[in-house]
């Protein structure tokens, strides 16, 4: 344990980015878990009144079109948003990883269906497939969540399968067959934890084009319906204030987008560091 | 004495690490004459290539140069620039790097590639530039030099590439010449092979040299002066006759003695460790055989890949064959060694015996059962499987990083004696890890917490735990420092002599086979070329192969005096 933090204070010290991004986590997911309780007024409430009204000390965002607070409505759609992206990222983690895994260590024809397979499904535009599933579907959350995770998929196969490739042929590996453990086994005890590390790396790049992806498939009008607040739909609704010069309805989710992106690309190369500092630039 | 070459004093090196900074050299100081052959031996960590980098300024970010100066044709070169070290580098002082195949651009041909070096510090016509890449590779004894200069990296032998390394290196006839173990992962014959040519081409040009290797037989061979370094510090600096008669330091004296080739019998290797238990008397009695292998063979078809201009010829058919007819018989207490160069096929036959791959024909018998009919996968379950073990080379990469040494070690025995007790498990464990001497306070550490020593340990503990009757050791002491070697092999003596394990020891080192085994088997090419007694293989070798790599060996020089003349 000592060692771990000690492990994690020469990350942080050698990076300050990685701090940065720790701190816009804990926010973000502050926002997504206790949000929702704090925030001043009701996400959904409409007061025509006080419609279009620009960034104040009552409302630090402004409001919308119908009275809305923005604020409220941009704290309040972490939750959703980032639900949606943690579960397509580790229902296409636990899948990609097993499969590749399986692909990478046995070889032979279900390498080479399963190689395939994954070549075909990154050879279409992939938020075009996206929209395919979610409008094949239906129009639900649970179908995005699908969605996200095919469109992320290749990219678990891939890695798993590179990185059992490398290890298959190692000393331990050979060991637990010396040792009386079966391929199964193998896989599951000697395996699928050591290319751990690797994956959670590349889940947390993914998980912002995961929120990117919900955000988009929810700006064109697929999956999440419009009064729930959530960041892409606020953003489809904004845009059409923006000419007459109502930045803060579009700007301000698009704001709280950008840096949840960023935050986990940021977070990505941290864990990259921590899991293999040979690879730092 | 002439003015030195390169004159260092006080050379420290520190580097930056996740667990604060670490010093790497300790005032280190030395003197090199022009055309002297110098040799820097020591063991993993104590600082030799760290000193070689750190006068090229080629460290990398984290070191830093923390005292002392370097002084080479009048210049301090740990003051220099970057920009005045590149015009010194290549020209007059010049390095030949550790794995030739990673240190030559694979896309480019090694003739254009020894030319961009010559380019670079002394521009020519082309035909005069072409002229000398021809003499650098002629000089290498490099045969049809017109030919192989055109060659790309992937073409040529590691043999070969660490040449053209040379080439390069000398190319610009630099004064100091730095060669960092140049020869580690050759073969024995392609070693002697490299080090005659670099010796010679060094000795040609009267380059002073500093030759950086872990083997203190090799550097005794070759060089003139040798120095002797631990943990940083330069612990002995003399002539090579004088450093085997008078060491002055307790370390040099350590290592000499750990060196497999300065000893006659393992129980003089580093006689400071607890001495082994005598060696029991040849049983009288003929008792079945441990292992029999009868016409083994497996062969490998040679991958080619079907472009568009052949897609429609037959499938290319042509193989290689790995093993090709190996008989074998391994008795019970028996140690067995199985000698040949990399690619003779001993790691094949281990494996195949260890039922890792399957066979292609013949017959392997486990205590008189057939057990070739069974396939690889279904053996792991089997109750056989308990007999044979199998210790492998690296003893890093033969532990999962995330077991730790109580789990690694327990893991084959939950898996094989599934019907043990948790107490007894763990009494198993204790009792393994005592009879390798791993001290039982390391059983929870994780693999990166250990030693190489420890880590080797735990790999043998492993396949001991289970009580195995045969012990299939692959090459397990060539990751390791020679004086770890030296306790690895005591404790390989130790087990085989207590506990009665027949042990079969595939390794391409000679010298190594001859201290553990009674019988030696040489392998070339896929066949077992001569058998017969350690002694008997040694000093009267039949076949022209086993002369050859007798011959490669390096010795000591200058150790056992009665044998030269």
């Amino acid at each position: 344990m000592r060692e771990r933090l000690l492990l994690l204070r020469y990350v942080l010290a050698e990076n300050p980015v990685n701090l940065v991004a720790l701190l816009l986590l804990a926010v973000l997911l502050g926002c997504a878990t206790i949000g929702p309780s704090l925030v001043p007024y009701d996400p959904i409430a409409t007061e025509t009144a006080v419609a279009l009204q620009p960034p104040s000390a009552q409302h630090w965002f402004g409001t919308d079109q119908l009275g809305r607070d923005v604020f409220s409505r941009v704290v309040v759609a972490a939750r959703l948003d980032l639900a949606i992206a943690f579960a397509a990222v580790l229902l296409s983690m636990a899948v990609g990883a097993v499969a590749g895994a399986a692909m990478g260590y046995f070889r032979g024809p279900l390498d080479t269906i399963g190689s395939r397979t994954t070549d075909v499904l990154m050879a279409f535009p992939l938020f075009v497939l996206a929209m395919g599933m979610v409008a094949a579907l239906g129009n639900s959350v649970s179908s995005v969540v699908y969605a996200t995770a095919v469109i992320n998929l290749p990219f678990y196969v891939r890695l798993a399968r590179a990185e059992v490739s490398i290890r298959r042929s190692l000393g331990y590996i050979e060991a637990a067959r010396v040792g009386g453990s079966g391929h199964a086994r193998i896989l599951r005890v000697f395996l699928l934890p050591n290319i751990l590390p690797a994956l959670v790396v590349q889940a947390s790049v993914n998980l912002g084009w995961a929120v990117l992806n919900t955000a988009g498939l929810s700006f064109i009008g697929l999956g999440v319906r419009a009064p729930a607040p959530e960041w892409g739909i606020m953003v489809a609704e904004g845009a059409q204030f923006i000419v007459s010069g109502r930045w803060w309805i579009a700007a301000c989710p698009g704001l709280a987008l950008m840096l949840a992106v960023f935050c986990f690309n940021l977070l990505g190369d941290g864990l990259r560091d921590v899991v293999d500092p040979r690879t730092r630039t | 004495m002439s003015t030195p070459l390169l004159s260092v004093r006080d050379l420290s090196v520190a580097f930056r690490t996740r667990s604060g900074a670490v010093q790497a050299l300790r005032h280190v100081s030395f003197d090199l004459a022009p055309g002297e052959m110098l040799g820097i031996v020591g063991e993993s960590g104590s600082g030799k290539s760290v000193t070689a980098f750190a006068l090229l300024g080629l460290l990398d970010r984290a070191g830093r140069v923390t005292g002392g100066q370097a002084l080479f044709g009048g210049q301090d070169l740990l003051r220099l620039g970057q920009g005045a070290l590149n015009e010194l580098r290549g020209a007059a002082m010049s390095i030949v790097f550790q794995n030739p195949r990673t240190a030559l651009n694979p896309i480019r041909p090694v003739g254009v590639q020894i030319a961009d070096v010559i380019a670079r510090h002394d521009a020519g016509s082309p035909a005069r530039l072409r002229a000398r890449v021809l003499d650098s590779l002629r000089q290498m004894r490099i045969a049809e030099p017109e030919r192989r200069a055109g060659a790309y990296p992937h073409e040529l032998s590691g043999g070969m590439c660490q040449r053209i390394g040379i080439a390069m290196a000398l190319a610009c006839s630099p004064r100091l010449l730095i060669a960092d173990e140049p020869t580690t992962g050759l073969d024995v014959t392609t070693q002697a092979a490299v080090m005659d040519v670099f010796r010679d081409a060094v000795r040609q040009g009267g380059v002073g040299s500093i030759f950086i290797t872990h083997d203190l037989a090799l550097a005794s061979e070759y060089c003139d002066r040798i120095l002797v370094m631990q943990s940083g510090e330069v612990v002995e600096d003399a002539p090579v006759a004088e450093i085997f008669s008078r060491a002055r330091h307790p370390y040099t004296r350590r290592l000499l003695r750990s060196t497999p080739s300065s000893v006659d019998s393992i129980d003089a290797l580093s006689p400071d460790e607890e001495p082994l238990p005598p060696a029991p008397p040849p049983s009288a009695i003929r008792v079945a055989p441990v292992l029999e292998v009868r016409g083994l063979c497996k062969g490998y078809a040679f991958a080619r890949p079907r472009g568009v201009s052949n897609f429609w010829k037959p499938r290319d058919t042509a193989v290689l064959q790995a093993v090709d007819g190996v008989d074998m018989v391994i008795h019970p207490g028996e140690a067995v060694g199985l000698v040949g160069e990399s690619g003779c096929g001993k790691s094949t036959l281990s494996r195949m015996i260890n039922r890792l791959i399957a066979a292609d024909a013949g017959e392997v018998l486990l205590q008189g059962e057939p057990i070739h009919r069974i396939s690889p996968g279904r053996f792991a379950g089997m109750p056989a499987r308990r007999q044979i073990q199998m210790v492998f080379q690296d003893p890093t990469e033969s532990l999962n990083p995330r077991f730790s040494v109580f789990e690694a070690i327990a893991d084959p025995v939950g898996q094989l004696l599934p019907h043990e007790g948790k107490a007894a498990l763990r009494a198993r464990v204790e009792r393994a890890a005592t009879q390798v001497g791993l001290p039982l306070a390391l059983l929870p550490r994780y693999p990166h917490q250990l030693s190489g020593g420890q880590k080797a340990r735990v790999g043998i503990a492993r396949a001991m735990a289970v009580e195995p009757r045969l012990l299939v050791l692959d090459e397990p002491t060539s990751a390791l420092d020679v004086s770890v070697q030296a306790v690895v092999l005591r404790l390989l003596t130790r087990l085989r002599r207590e506990q009665g394990v027949a042990q079969l020891f595939v390794s391409h080192d000679l010298n190594v086979v001859r201290l553990l085994c009674d019988r030696i088997m040489v392998m070339y090419k896929g066949r077992v070329v001569e058998t017969g007694t350690a002694e008997q293989v040694f000093n009267r070798p039949a076949h022209d192969y086993t002369r050859g790599l007798l011959a490669a060996i390096p010795r000591l020089r200058d150790h056992r005096p009665s044998e030269a003349e």
